[in-house]
């Protein structure tokens, strides 16, 4: 199966820190990636470059096959490459159709069209099967931490991304909410979107994850298919006590 | 991919057997509809609804110690009185929603109607010309404090207070100390003296609610093209007819003759139909636009608007330039109305700008309150002006009067506030 995101020798320095050396990295259609690593190991430096944020110093960015170049987030955009981030990025006071549309509203005849919005909020929350959420029109301040975070994932659905990078979807969650968001996640893959999630929690990543990255000073240092591993190995490639030599991609 | 869900670990599953209320959107009949009402009441998301109370309460006192209070001129004069501030409180409502203030929107029309008054006497400029440059001096003095803040990153409370000191040096030089300039006759002079004859306050009651009724079809056919569920027709028609009913008393009101024996004096000023057209123009642009959702996305979580893509900067810049330019519209209707213009014009109205908008519910706080809540509070704190001045309290008394209240009502805000913390998230 070919990638839809290869990322090839990407490196990245802050001053004389080298937070990058050289890291590969792959993501697939339908499948959900975590990519793991102690702190400080690269995770957000890696994701900050593949939203745009903060570009990579060098190194190769394959897209659907052929080279791009992610300089700003416009360009992820463009691309279809969403981040949901750990803060969620919601606005309390606007409720969750304009919440999942914001800064892409539909417009005829110059104004809103809160119609078709409110039918394709449906429609993207349906997709991930998500029937907690009581009215589409409620303020987001009122929804529980998982709702919110349901809100943020499905905007990448309405947006139609290819490819939905999630940092750290559930570390401020209760048991049953992440389970939900898990769930979702799941659906989310399922539906034909390439996931990358950045988790410290290993029991998340066996549950939701097809494939595991793992970062380790800044060097890919295992790159595992989920159901090939298991979770001692992978303590040991984030503390560093083991290594992989070769790595199949 | 895989079929269906063949991944180990902990069973993952969200669907609850609840019968989905998705696709109803929250809609469901009448009872629905005022229940989910009164949920956001009581989860402290009260809007307008002390204001409205409060103005209830105080036109029952009011009509009850004088009986001069609910006459036909009176009312009228109510009107005119309220205009500006409720204009003013509207201006200032787009700065509001962002979470920000200007402080300096009473000088700004101050230093715009000093130009316009001086540059109008006889003999000096025609006063189209002269009104294009009070608005220019609105959209330069909001371009200015926008550039400090959404550029530079001033507080705006800091930007504005400085700029209400400054212009008011300005005033002394253009007017100098002490000095008045009165307004020549002109249409200017019209608007808070001059009324609509009474066909044409029907007609305009008509217009209104033609363009709501419109606008309220257009979106329920809209929803039904994209097959999202419309709320019950019952409660557009409420609501339409609430206004139509309010809107026809209050016309059929001023169209009484209030004049003298000597000269009859009827209809509707003609600031009303002005005031309305701003309320509608601005509500449109806030409820439909993208600039207006941004201004409220900025106010809720600005942070999430950048990410989402939206030009912060820009939009908050022109948040600013509009505030200016309806405060020099505010100023319009103040020396229209005072018929003159002197160094400390402006100079006290913002505070009470602000009031009126926090008044009417508007949250100092951002994100939340619409422009007709401006309008509620300002007539709150007009309706006290009107009625504590007939009963003969001194100044000093409905000052403090509007202060209390302003305190009632930030406290009110602050403990909805509360509320919905402890209910939400």
């Amino acid at each position: 199966m070919s990638a839809i995101i290869e990322l090839r020798s990407i490196t990245k320095s802050f001053g004389p820190v080298d937070v990058l050396k050289g890291v590969d990295f792959t993501a697939h259609e339908g499948r959900v990636t975590a990519l793991v690593g102690d702190n400080g190991a690269g995770k957000s430096t890696l994701i900050k470059g593949l939203a745009g944020v903060q570009p990579y110093d060098g190194g190769q960015v394959l897209f659907e096959g052929s080279p791009v170049t992610l300089h700003h987030p416009r360009d992820a955009a463009r691309l279809g490459i969403e981040v949901v981030y750990q803060d969620l990025a919601l606005c309390d006071n606007l409720d969750i159709v304009q919440n999942m549309f914001l800064g892409r509203e539909e417009l005829a005849g110059g104004t809103f069209d809160e119609g078709r919005m409110e039918a394709e909020a449906a429609r993207a929350l349906q997709t991930l099967s998500v029937k907690t959420v009581k009215s589409l029109r409620q303020k987001v301040a009122s929804l529980s931490g998982g709702q919110r975070q349901t809100v943020a994932i499905a905007r990448s659905v309405v947006k139609k991304a290819k490819v939905v990078i999630l940092d750290e979807p559930t570390a401020a969650l209760g048991v049953a909410q992440t389970a939900q968001v898990l769930g979702l996640v799941r659906r989310l893959a399922d539906s034909g979107v390439a996931v990358i999630i950045i988790s410290h929690n290993l029991q998340d990543v066996f549950a939701v994850a097809d494939d595991i990255s793992v970062l380790y000073l800044g060097t890919m240092t295992a790159r595992l298919e989920a159901s090939q591993t298991s979770r001692d190995d992978v303590v040991g490639y984030i503390t560093g006590t083991k290594r992989m030599t070769e790595v199949d991609a | 991919m895989s079929t269906e869900t063949e991944n180990e670990g902990p069973k993952v599953d969200v669907v609850d057997d609840a019968p989905s209320l998705l696709g109803k959107g929250g809609h469901g009949g009448v009872g629905d509809a005022v229940r989910s009402y009164l949920q956001r009441v009581r989860g402290g998301d009260m809007g307008p609804l002390p204001a409205v109370g409060g103005l209830v309460v105080l036109v029952v006192i009011f009509a009850a110690a004088n009986p001069l209070f609910l006459t036909e001129r009176n009312i009228a004069n109510l009107f005119t009185q309220a205009a500006p501030l409720v204009t003013l409180g509207m201006a200032l409502v787009f700065v509001l929603l962002l979470g920000e203030i200007d402080l300096s929107a009473g000088v700004t029309f101050g230093v715009a109607m000093g130009v316009f008054v001086k540059l109008t006497q006889p003999g000096g400029m025609s006063w189209p010309l002269a009104l294009l440059l009070a608005l220019g001096i609105g959209v330069a003095v909001g371009g200015f404090i926008g550039f400090f803040v959404a550029r530079i990153g001033v507080p705006s409370f800091v930007v504005s207070l400085g700029l209400f000191l400054g212009l008011q040096g300005v005033m002394l030089v253009i007017i100098g100390a002490g000095g008045t300039y009165r307004l020549i006759p002109s249409p200017i002079r019209a608007i808070q003296n001059q009324n609509l004859p009474p066909w044409a306050g029907w007609t305009m009651l008509a217009v209104v609610l033609g363009v709501l009724y419109a606008v309220a079809l257009l979106d329920r056919r809209r929803r039904e093209k994209s097959g999202a569920p419309n709320p019950p027709a019952t409660i557009m028609y409420a609501k339409l007819g609430v206004i139509a009913v309010l809107g026809a008393f209050v016309v059929f009101y001023l169209n009484q003759d209030r004049g003298t024996a000597a000269r009859s004096l009827e209809g509707v000023p003609i600031v009303v139909p002005l005031v309305l057209l701003i309320l509608m123009v601005g509500t449109y642009v806030l409820d439909r636009t993208r600039f207006g959702r941004y201004i409220y996305a900025i106010g809720g979580n600005t942070e999430a608007a950048r990410r989402a893509g939206v030009n912060v900067t820009l939009v908050k810049w022109s948040a600013f330039v509009v505030c200016s330019v309806l405060a020099v519209v505010a100023g319009i209707f103040t020396v229209s109305k005072v018929g003159s213009a002197d160094a400390a014009m402006g100079r006290e109205i913002v505070l009470s700008g602000v009031a009126a908008a926090v008044v009417g519910g508007v949250s100092l706080f951002g994100g939340r309150g619409r422009l007709v809540h401006a309008v509620i509070g300002a007539t709150v704190i007009a309706v006290i002006t009107n009625g504590m001045g007939l009963l003969k309290f001194s100044a000093g008394a409905n000052l403090a009067v509007t202060g209390g209240v302003l305190v009632l009502a930030a406290t009110v805000d602050a403990l909805a506030r509360k509320r919905s913390g402890a209910t939400g998230v």
